[in-house]
């Protein structure tokens, strides 16, 4: 079968002083294979969690994640990752860096030249090429990362609040970006954000996940997502069933945070 | 214990003092500093008058971008040090004016009067002559004149004193109970010297006089040889070279021991660094070894390099080898851990081996860090080398300096710590160059 299966994953830290925390509890979940995935929740829901254990970077203590019929043991290319700071090699120049899969896979400059090219075009970086990632802006760099994992062909692409240190303009633009690449290139993409527009904007599946244990609160399952592509997004914004989601999931959260306050303000 | 904490009260108050003597000429160099700046300030308004950025603000006090080294001041300061120099040494490269008052030399003449027992009095004459270093003046002849003291000459070399057995030539000598009494006029005591304007004149136990002829402000060349006389010395030392070794042999031997024993270091510590950074175990094994080793100074030692490998070669590129392989180590450690896990794991989801990941994002990554160790190890390893070449060595700057030093040479012992510190001056400037063309993301994400 394919498309990404999480199947009642948890999650457990111990800690230092004999407690722990339980950062994921019976999380299950399915994706379709291509379709666009937004996660919300407040901070220490165990999203970026959730995220690094689909990566592979972390193994749950119970549960599974499967993709495609198989088991995710570890990082591999079939899952790529974009960083919210890029995490570019500043040792290298922009085309080594989104050749790089290609490269460590041992293909020729030949196979990989035109794709590479190709994918900087789209990205908008044609004149930027030779150029080292330190003397790029921070919007361009984070185009590099986007590049630079497309440029791998993985099947589910992971991305841990890629946009959030960017400006508001820039933002928007690659928001419009994300959108353009997740529709030509089909691919599965799981998205990290703080941002609840960003979230409605991008998620046609849309994920919100509550806190202590971490788990998932709500599922929602959007149009704004495909009305989206190729448009203006400033309109889509507009669109008052955008407008009354937004108010809801803004709710929620802000419920939740209320929570978080309140219970510490107990405990202290 | 009592007994240390007073004797080091005694030596902190012999301290004071000294910096207390010292405040004029303190006092006076900020003087001469704020002067200097004042006067800059003056010619430059009147030549252009700056429209940078800089000069537009309105707060700079406290403005770390606002200060920035003045390019004038640096040069005047140099330029002062070498007239500061020049002027104490009567330097041949200043004009006379700039020269501080010098040692008497020439030819002078003072009257002493020699009273007998009897009461009887006469005076006479001394030729003084006071040579420079290392001239050897003709005596002259001077007529005895009349009276039963005689005229005397003296040939005094400057900065010296020199005895006068006054009644070598007299009539009348101590034996019979001659003195003298009086200089040019003057009375003279054991308490009590009189100065004849170019020199002290002075009565010893025994009745001689003893004359000391003027100083002046400039300093002696065993103390402080000129620049030109160093300058000359350099010349002359790479032509001829010093000791039956020359100049250039020196200091090839020296920076030979710095480049092999950093090499070394470089060789083992960076692999253990990389070692220490990559794996709990050899992290855990060398953490003791090398955090008790770091805190040694390389200079403690010398004394046991010696014991075990003699003075030769060897001793002293072990003892540059461990001053560079901690540092290596430490570095090449701290680049390892430094790397940001996301790039590990960016490379890790982009299908990148283990070994890949060690090749293309570790070590790059560990570049500036290294190259940051290796800056500092290359300074220390240059620093060890000339004190490990002081106290024991055949060949190298720090040998010749010392060499120097016993002969006197002050001049040579001057020339051998400028080349030093133009030397490792340049070092760290190659090192500089190299890191901008090898590792030019330095500091830039």
């Amino acid at each position: 079968m394919s498309g990404l299966e999480i199947q009642d994953v948890s999650m457990r830290f111990d800690l230092p002083n004999g407690g722990h925390v339980q950062a994921l509890q019976n999380v299950s979940l399915s994706i379709k294979q291509g379709e666009i995935m937004s996660v919300l929740g407040p901070s220490g829901c165990g999203k970026t969690t959730l995220l690094n254990i689909v990566a592979g970077f972390l193994a749950p203590t119970e549960g599974e994640v499967v993709l495609n019929g198989h088991r995710v043991e570890g990082p591999d290319a079939e899952r790529g990752m974009v960083f919210q700071q890029g995490a570019l090699f500043e040792w290298m120049s922009v085309r080594d860096n989104v050749s790089f899969g290609p490269r460590m896979a041992g293909k020729r400059a030949a196979e990989w030249r035109e794709n590479v090219d190709h994918l900087l075009d789209v990205v908008g970086l044609q004149d930027f090429k030779e150029k080292m990632v330190y003397e790029l802006s921070g919007g361009m760099q984070q185009r590099v990362a986007l590049a630079r994992c497309l440029a791998n062909d993985p099947d589910v692409i992971l991305m841990d609040e890629p946009l959030g240190a960017l400006d508001a303009l820039t933002r928007e633009k690659m928001q419009g970006l994300v959108l353009k690449l997740w529709k030509e290139t089909g691919k599965t993409i799981i998205l990290i954000t703080h941002s609840v527009e960003e979230a409605l904007l991008l998620g046609e599946h849309l994920l919100v996940m509550a806190p202590r244990p971490g788990r998932i609160h709500r599922e929602y399952h959007l149009p704004f997502a495909d009305l989206g592509v190729g448009k203006d997004l400033r309109e889509i914004k507009k669109l008052p069933d955008f407008g009354e989601r937004r108010e809801e999931i803004l709710g929620m959260i802000w419920d939740m945070e209320e929570e978080i306050m309140g219970r510490s303000e107990e405990a202290a | 214990m009592t007994q240390i904490f007073s004797d080091l009260i005694r030596e902190l108050a012999v301290l004071f003092l000294s910096v207390v003597s010292a405040l004029p000429a303190i006092i006076g160099y900020v003087a001469i500093i704020l002067l200097f700046m004042l006067a800059w300030r003056v010619i430059r308004n009147r030549l252009t008058r700056a429209q940078d950025y800089t000069s537009l603000k309105t707060v700079t006090f406290g403005d770390e971008s606002a200060v920035i080294s003045d390019k004038s001041a640096s040069v005047i300061s140099v330029v002062l040090v070498f007239v500061i120099w020049g002027a104490f040494t009567g330097s041949g490269w200043l004009p006379g004016f700039l020269h501080a008052p010098g040692p008497f030399v020439g030819e002078a003449e003072f009257v002493y009067t020699v009273e007998e027992g009897n009461g009887a009095r006469d005076d006479a004459a001394v030729t003084v002559i006071v040579h420079r270093t290392g001239e050897v003046p003709e005596t002259p002849e001077v007529p005895p004149g009349d009276g039963f003291a005689k005229n005397d000459v003296l040939i005094v070399q400057a900065y010296r004193t020199k005895l006068l057995r006054w009644d070598a030539n007299d009539e009348a000598t101590r034996n019979d109970g001659a003195k003298i009494v009086a200089i040019n006029g003057v009375p003279l005591t054991r308490e009590a010297d009189v100065d004849t304007g170019f020199g002290r004149v002075a009565l010893t136990d025994k009745g001689t006089l003893n004359f000391e002829p003027g100083k002046g402000w400039q300093m002696e060349d065993i103390w402080l040889p000129a620049p030109d006389s160093v300058w000359r010395r350099l010349l002359s030392i790479s032509r001829e070279g010093y000791q039956n070794v020359t100049l250039a042999e020196h200091l090839s031997y020296s920076l030979f021991r710095v480049i092999v024993g950093f090499l070394l270091g470089a060789l083992v510590g960076i692999p253990l660094g990389y070692a220490m950074g990559l794996s709990n175990w050899f992290r855990g094994w060398f953490d003791p070894i090398v955090e008790f080793m770091r805190p040694v100074p390389p200079l403690a030692l010398i004394p046991l390099v010696i014991i075990w490998a003699g003075i030769g070669e060897q001793g002293k590129i072990i003892l540059l080898f461990l001053a560079a392989l901690w540092i290596m180590a430490i570095a090449a450690r701290a680049g390892v851990s430094g790397v940001a896990i996301s790039k590990v794991h960016a490379a890790y989801s982009l299908g990148a081996s283990p070994l890949q990941i060690m090749r293309h994002v570790i070590v790059p990554n560990s570049l500036p860090e290294i190259f940051t160790g290796a800056r500092v190890a290359m300074g220390v390893c240059w620093g060890t080398v000339v004190a490990a070449e002081l106290v024991a060595a055949e060949k190298g700057v720090g040998k010749m300096i010392v060499a120097a030093s016993k002969f006197q040479d002050t001049d040579v012992v001057l020339m051998g710590i400028i080349l030093i510190g133009i030397i490792g001056f340049g070092i760290d400037m190659l090192m500089r160059r190299c890191e901008r063309w090898l590792v030019p993301w330095k500091g830039r994400i």
